[in-house]
């Protein structure tokens, strides 16, 4: 699914993208947590993130990660500390008035997949 | 290639505003010497979870980087109070932290579990008397 398709159907109000469009990347999987260890232990290569949570440590583990957007559940908007770090890691932000749950469910019956459990791929 | 230092950095104690700085600027460090980005990524979530356990945890420490040919270690510092119960620190959802840093998203009881998961050698001594020392490597040939 597109960024743009992801946007609407959650109906997000934008919190920070900038001038260079993102609308036609492919979100193949999304992560949904309130807990930034397990964004952690279940992170390949990933587009998504939802979350309720709004401070810049959520966007540290986002840049872990290399996840280049992140919707915040519930309408909450984060601190303007957390938007500056978005614009420094081109992270781009939006909001929806769904909860975790519904925005979660709506993603997954529209085609985004989960994560696969195994993480990065290692040797062992 | 001789073993060099590629980072130093103090971190404090609940020094929630700096936290995840010493991993990202490793993160920037390991592209710019052409590191491959699954190697990376692991590297990234180790040194941040040990980043943010020093924080929340420890009365403060230190985050050292070193790279050679075949591998990176990473020596995480910290100035005590020491890991209780080492074993259990390595369970999966196991924490002591409090109320107010889980409500902060951190807590989850995985910090340890991450490290080990991603490192290839991870080797953690903790006492009260001196604090925990964590010595993690990751072969840079995988």
């Amino acid at each position: 699914m597109k960024l743009k398709h992801v946007k609407s159907l959650l109906e997000t109000e934008t919190v920070f993208e900038d001038s260079n469009d993102k609308d036609d990347i492919e979100i193949k999987n999304a992560c949904g947590a309130d807990l930034m260890s397990d964004v952690l232990a279940f992170s390949n290569e990933k587009t998504l993130l939802l979350t309720g949570l709004t401070n810049p440590q959520v966007l540290r583990t986002a840049e872990m990660v290399e996840i280049q957007v992140i919707i915040f559940v519930r309408a909450k908007k984060p601190s303007l500390e957390t938007v500056s770090l978005a614009k420094k890691l081109n992270i781009y932000l939006y909001s929806t008035d769904k909860s975790l749950f519904e925005a979660c469910g709506l993603l997954y019956k529209n085609g985004v997949g989960p994560e696969e459990m195994n993480y990065i791929e290692t040797s062992k | 290639m001789q073993k060099q230092r590629i980072l130093k950095k103090e971190i404090e104690s609940f020094d929630f505003q700096s936290g995840g700085e010493a991993s990202s600027d490793l993160k920037n460090t390991l592209r710019k010497l052409g590191v491959s980005s699954k190697i990376v990524r692991k590297t990234a979530i180790i040194t941040y979870e040990l980043e943010m356990n020093v924080i929340i945890h420890s009365l403060g420490g230190e985050i050292t980087v070193f790279v050679s040919k075949d591998e990176l270690e990473i020596r995480v510092d910290d100035c005590g109070p020491g890991i209780e119960d080492l074993d259990k620190a390595f369970t999966a959802g196991y924490s002591t932290a409090s109320e107010e840093i889980r409500e902060m998203g951190f807590g989850a009881g995985m910090g340890l579990v991450n490290v080990k998961r991603y490192a290839d050698q991870i080797n953690v001594e903790s006492s009260k008397e001196n604090g925990t020392h964590v010595n993690v490597k990751i072969e840079l040939t995988n």
